[in-house]
């Protein structure tokens, strides 16, 4: 028999107005979070810690306990938490500039410790709130505030920022897996991801993170559509999609 | 045990259960210590990778209900500041410990006080005060870090023990009840903790937040905390006088300067100069009350600093109307008691 997927708004999304973008990929991503933590029957044992970014605010659209971190800081809050609760799932929800530029330090040591925590990596390419400035993820070429001319690495602009695969490289990293939203197959194999992402965590398997390439049109001036079609056929081409690690952490 | 160490064991003993710090001179005895004691004690201690995370470590640890401490060291606190301003903000309770060491910059790794600007005018960005204690001695240092949780508890707010290297490096004996019967300031109130983050059950979700963008919530949540630190600045001021009620010149000076200027004070009371000392204990809230209180009767008043002259300000905003003439060191040298009794004597016509 073939799986169905049963479409319903999960109990954990508050039915409130988005403040997102038409053609973001946030709203896809908070309500796959929401759906996974009602299937692993977590509400009372998540706490979730928003980024700054579009998604300063993801604690309006969930219910459950969430806390804001500063700028990039998100997985340092997220230790702190989760080493006073070690039963509880604890997740950080990061953007590219958050997590790969301002806060790569935190990413790298919160990871290099084997925190036992989840990790989303929303990837699009450039920082969406400020006005659409280059992001360590911003593809060679790719036009933003700061590089109007496109990135450049010979302007020593530097080149797109591939975290996952550096993450994957520590021995306290037991998941790294990059999925995109950009068609509903995709979708879906986010949704499995970073399920798997949640699961470890129960298993205690160690530091488990889903990069997901995900659509800004208001910043990339395309369409929702369009948007969606350069994911795959540039963003892709950069940061190719599927499991890169995927490991039980030895303690 | 030195400063350092007994800040340390005083944070155990005061429910503390979670500790992140990184390694500056002259704090580092205090993590060394906590590294080995939280572990005995079953309870969490992290290297962190930078103060910057250890700050924001505290304050994931304080969302999730824990106390909670990190110290450091002059340009290790300036980097906390923002994680600071963040938990003033979300009303996150902490500790933390700056043992001050002479800047500006990389400065020195000696003593200094050159922070009190810093840790009195709220430091990071933001409307907002920090609690501030300044212990003079290794006991008091005990005594402060313990009422600092109860103090960052009550009032949910990130509460600053400014030490400095000399206090922190300093071995001193500490009487044993101080250890083991400490005073209780506060009752714990019915729901304490009740907005911590411990998993929504049987609650509507707890959110940790200083982020407020719609029209009127910042302004009303700015209020908010005004109220609270009006409450403190009535309610938490703390001060200590030495041969004070017949003075004819008053001393004013705080942390580890008031056991010079205390000695100083003994000097020129030999010398038939009838000088007394007030040292506040909690810089802010600054001890006004007991400041004005404490100089109807003086005729000319002396600050000693070990800076350019920070507190001095404080004192100039008191109490107005005296002549308050200004003695200090910078750059990590420390006053002589000497120093101290020839300026006071060069200003004074008996």
């Amino acid at each position: 028999m073939k799986p169905t997927y049963k479409f319903k708004k999960p109990e954990l999304l508050h039915g409130v107005d988005t403040h997102y973008c038409s053609g973001c990929g946030h709203g896809i991503l908070h309500r796959l979070i929401a759906e996974i933590i009602e299937e692993l029957n977590l509400k009372e044992k998540t706490i979730g810690v928003a980024p700054v970014g579009c998604a300063v605010i993801a604690y309006n659209y969930w219910d459950f306990d969430c806390s804001e971190a500063s700028h990039g800081r998100a997985l340092a809050v997220a230790t702190g938490i989760k080493r006073v609760h070690p039963s509880l799932t604890v997740f950080t929800y990061q953007g590219d500039g958050d997590l790969a530029s301002i806060g790569l330090a935190e990413t790298m040591h919160a990871a290099n410790r084997g925190e036992n925590l989840t990790c989303v990596f929303v990837n699009n390419a450039c920082y969406g709130m400020t006005g659409g400035q280059m992001a360590p993820t911003t593809l060679i070429g790719q036009k933003t505030a700061t590089t109007p001319l496109g990135r450049d690495p010979r302007e020593k602009e530097g080149w797109p920022l591939k975290v996952s695969e550096i993450l994957a490289m520590l021995p306290g990293v037991c998941f790294v897996a990059r999925s995109s939203i950009s068609n509903p197959a995709h979708v879906k194999q986010t949704h499995d991801y970073i399920k798997r992402a949640f699961m470890n965590q129960t298993e205690e398997k160690g530091f488990s993170i889903v990069e997901v390439l995900s659509p800004c049109p208001t910043i990339w001036q395309k369409t929702p559509e369009e948007a969606m079609n350069w994911i795959d056929t540039e963003m892709t081409k950069e940061f190719p999609l599927g499991i890169i690690k995927n490991t039980e952490v030895h303690r | 045990m030195t400063g350092n160490e007994a800040m340390g064991e005083a944070a155990i003993r005061a429910g503390c259960r979670f500790y992140a710090g990184y390694p500056i001179t002259p704090q580092n005895e205090l993590t060394a210590y906590m590294a080995r004691r939280m572990r005995e004690e079953e309870r969490v201690f992290i290297q962190a990778e930078s103060e910057i995370a250890a700050i924001n470590m505290v304050y994931g640890a304080s969302a999730a209900g824990a106390r909670s401490m990190t110290s450091s060291s002059s340009p290790g606190i300036s980097l906390k500041q923002e994680g600071i301003s963040y938990m003033a903000g979300a009303q996150l309770p902490a500790v933390i410990v700056n043992v001050m060491r002479a800047g500006p910059g990389l400065g020195h790794i000696s003593s200094s006080q050159s922070d009190y600007f810093q840790s009195t005018r709220g430091g990071g960005h933001g409307d907002y005060f920090t609690p501030t204690f300044s212990p003079a001695s290794v006991e008091e240092a005990v005594r402060l870090v313990r009422e600092a949780f109860e103090v960052a508890d009550y009032y949910r707010t990130p509460v600053l023990i400014l030490a400095d290297a000399i206090i922190g490096q300093t071995m001193e004996s500490i009487p044993l009840d101080v250890l083991e019967k400490p005073e209780l300031r506060f009752k714990k109130k019915p729901g304490h903790k009740s907005w911590a983050l411990t998993g929504a059950r049987g609650r509507p979700a707890n959110i940790i937040r200083s982020f407020f963008l719609y029209e009127g919530q910042l302004p009303r949540h700015n209020e908010l905390l005004s109220k609270k630190w009006e409450k403190i600045k009535k309610s938490e001021q703390r001060s200590d006088l030495y041969q004070a009620d017949d003075a004819h010149f008053l001393i004013v000076a705080y942390g580890s300067q008031a056991r010079i200027v205390r000695e100083a004070v003994d000097m020129l009371r030999n010398e038939k100069i009838k000088a007394g000392m007030f040292r506040p204990i909690s810089l802010w809230p600054y001890p006004q009350e007991s400041l004005t209180a404490a100089v109807k009767k003086i005729k000319k008043v002396f600050v000693i600093e070990q800076s350019l002259g920070q507190m001095v300000e404080d004192v100039r905003l008191t109490i107005p109307e005296k002549e308050i003439l200004f003695f200090g060191k910078t750059g990590g040298e420390i006053p002589e008691i000497e120093d101290v009794v020839n300026f006071v004597k060069k200003h004074i016509k008996r």
